[in-house]
């Protein structure tokens, strides 16, 4: 898919993210939308899936370790026609299935149910041991927070993965530097991420996570990796797309209110108009 | 009669049917020698995965395993797969309803001499907790091996407690014995008091059972394997045929097999039931025996309790 599909699907994403969000009158926008671009390009480009056959057992699957970041997810998903985007409206709804953190039975597309942080990077590295037992070619995909790396599991998960040489895992670090607290950097420090996976014995690969081209071959480094996992550590904005929650721990998990959600429409709906006519 | 451990029995199992289940695969956490994974490790080397030190990521590692249609078993003591990743079993196995068999070796206090720290007598009522999970706490070999053959049968999330020690088997010589998940087994009739045991207090159980005999006393026994569904209809006839009964579990007396007793009971056919097991108390170190007396968890001990269910049956006195 061309950069310019890619950047009009992912504003497009984000604005049904924006509008789950406030219709719900709660959910994650800051950590959705820095990993929205990543999102989009995984799934219209580097996964092989078909919305058709959700369970094909010879798919490449997806875990969504960052759990609350359903707003990224489900649009993702929608967009990419596993469900109609007319369900999204049905988000953190009790008449509803499409729960606040990413779960498997109800949401087409969804290939493992998280919520609870650190634990979406072991289940991928089991499906990823069990693509290697099967002999399948299928690849495994996780999406991870920088802060979620603060969980011990993540780093037990490490160790596993590369244990079992699992070049069919790829993982991918959201790094926005923030979270619920405030800076990473300050709760807790996880970096230098590069240098500790690189010691638990991953490869390492770094790209910008709103640069489609730099994601591109991120991934493309990642499925000619041998012998190893890889991690993509991708350089994002918390909140991006929306100018007053950009680099802002305070829209981690905050509903807009009707003005904020009326400002931030506007500006996710002129991008789409500027990239609907280029 | 045969004596075995329960995780002894279990090991052999796992290995003699990974013939006949290809889809099962086996994990550990750095105790294969000791939860009795090792023959299967031997047997099939390609479906077993040591997962090192790291229970939450292995039970993980087991969710996704699940998602791609393989059959795991997850394997430490008790103390670690139901305790230190009791949220992983919740969030990855249980919520998601994927078919992983979680399995805690060394339960109780018969772990002995290591302690407190690994002595889990929570693990009946912490998994228990957790909805739709099938607990299980089999008593001797025999019973084991059937309920190894029944989990791999049953398609969902499952608890399974093994014991350390080496036990007698109890359930090989009764008649018309059968075995079936959710469903408790009548091992000695008896119509003065019911005793409900679990695990490997089955086998005092029974001896309170013929102690009392001798005594006068008919003591009808129930080895309630399944703590989990809980087995209705034989707990309301109990009561109704024996008015009182006594639960025994090598675990705390709160939220295990005596508090799914009790919740049967008081809504279906009150009569006074008494919780026999730890009283609210950590273990402490000991050979293990001693350390089953000094918690009173010994058939003169069960047989105490059983005769108090019996008075308490006759109410007040006036």
């Amino acid at each position: 898919m061309d950069n310019h599909t890619l950047a009009l699907t992912a504003a497009r994403a984000r604005l049904l993210g924006l509008e789950m969000v406030y219709g719900a009158a709660s959910g994650h926008l800051g950590g959705s939308f820095s990993a929205m671009d990543v999102l989009t390009l995984l799934y219209q480009e580097e996964m092989r899936v078909d919305p058709a056959a959700p369970r094909d057992p010879g798919r490449d699957r997806f875990v969504l370790s960052k759990g609350h970041c359903t707003p990224a997810l489900y649009p993702t998903l929608a967009l990419r026609g596993f469900f109609p985007v007319e369900e999204l409206g049905q988000f953190r709804s009790i008449d509803g299935h499409m729960s606040g953190h990413a779960e498997m039975h109800h949401v087409k597309g969804v290939d493992m149910s998280t919520g609870s942080l650190g634990q979406g990077i072991s289940a991928a590295v089991g499906m990823a041991l069990a693509g290697k037992l099967d002999g399948k070619d299928y690849r495994v995909y996780a999406l991870l927070g920088d802060g979620e790396l603060e969980e011990g599991q993540v780093w037990e998960a490490a160790m596993a993965a590369a244990k079992y040489e699992l070049d069919n895992l790829c993982a991918v670090v959201d790094v926005n530097g923030l979270q619920i607290d405030g800076k990473t950097s300050d709760v807790m420090p996880t970096e230098p991420l590069d240098r500790k996976f690189e010691s638990f014995g991953w490869h390492v690969v770094k790209c910008g996570g709103h640069d489609f081209d730099s994601i591109r071959a991120a991934f493309a480094q990642a499925r000619a990796n041998q012998g190893a996992p890889t991690v993509i550590l991708a350089a994002t904005v918390k909140g991006k797309g929306v100018s007053f929650m950009e680099n802002n721990a305070g829209w981690h998990g905050k509903a807009p209110n009707a003005e904020q959600y009326q400002q931030a429409r506007a500006e996710l709906e002129a991008r789409i108009g500027e990239l609907e006519v280029q | 009669m045969e004596k075995i451990a329960t995780r002894a029995a279990y090991g052999q199992a796992l290995a003699e049917l990974g013939e006949q289940y290809p889809d099962l695969v086996v994990l550990d956490a750095d105790l294969s020698g000791s939860t009795m994974t090792k023959a299967f490790a031997e047997k099939f080397p390609q479906r077993f995965f040591d997962m090192g030190i790291a229970e939450a990521n292995m039970t993980g590692v087991a969710a996704g395993l699940a998602a791609c249609g393989k059959m795991p078993f997850v394997n430490s003591f008790a103390m670690f797969s139901a305790g230190r990743a009791w949220e992983q079993v919740r969030n990855s196995i249980a919520y998601p309803r994927l078919n992983v068999k979680v399995i805690g070796s060394h339960g109780g206090l018969s772990v002995g001499e290591d302690g407190a720290t690994h002595q889990c007598i929570e693990d009946y009522a912490i998994m228990r907790a957790i909805p739709g999970m099938v607990v299980l706490s089999p008593c001797d070999g025999p019973e084991m091996r059937l309920a190894v053959k029944a989990l791999l049968d049953y398609e969902g999330p499952a608890y399974m407690r093994l014991g350390r020690l080496a036990v007698e088997s109890v359930t090989d010589e009764v008649e018309g014995y059968r075995f079936e998940l959710g469903k408790g087994v009548q091992l000695r009739p008896g119509t003065d008091v019911t005793v409900v045991a679990t695990g490997m207090m089955v086998q005092e159980a029974v001896k309170a059972s013929d102690l009392l005999k001798a005594e006068g006393l008919s003591v009808r026994v129930i080895d309630m394997h399944t703590i989990k569904p809980i087995d209705k209809d034989i707990l309301v006839q109990a009561a109704a045929e024996t008015g009182a009964i006594v639960t025994v579990e090598e675990a705390n007396v709160l939220g295990g097999l005596g508090g799914a007793v009790c919740e049967v009971v008081s809504q279906h056919h009150p009569v006074p039931v008494i919780r026999h097991g730890v009283k609210d108390e950590f273990g402490r170190s000991g050979e293990a025996k001693a350390v089953l007396a000094a918690y009173g968890l010994t058939a003169q001990d069960i047989a105490r309790t059983a005769r108090h269910a019996v008075e308490k049956k006759k109410g007040p006195k006036a």
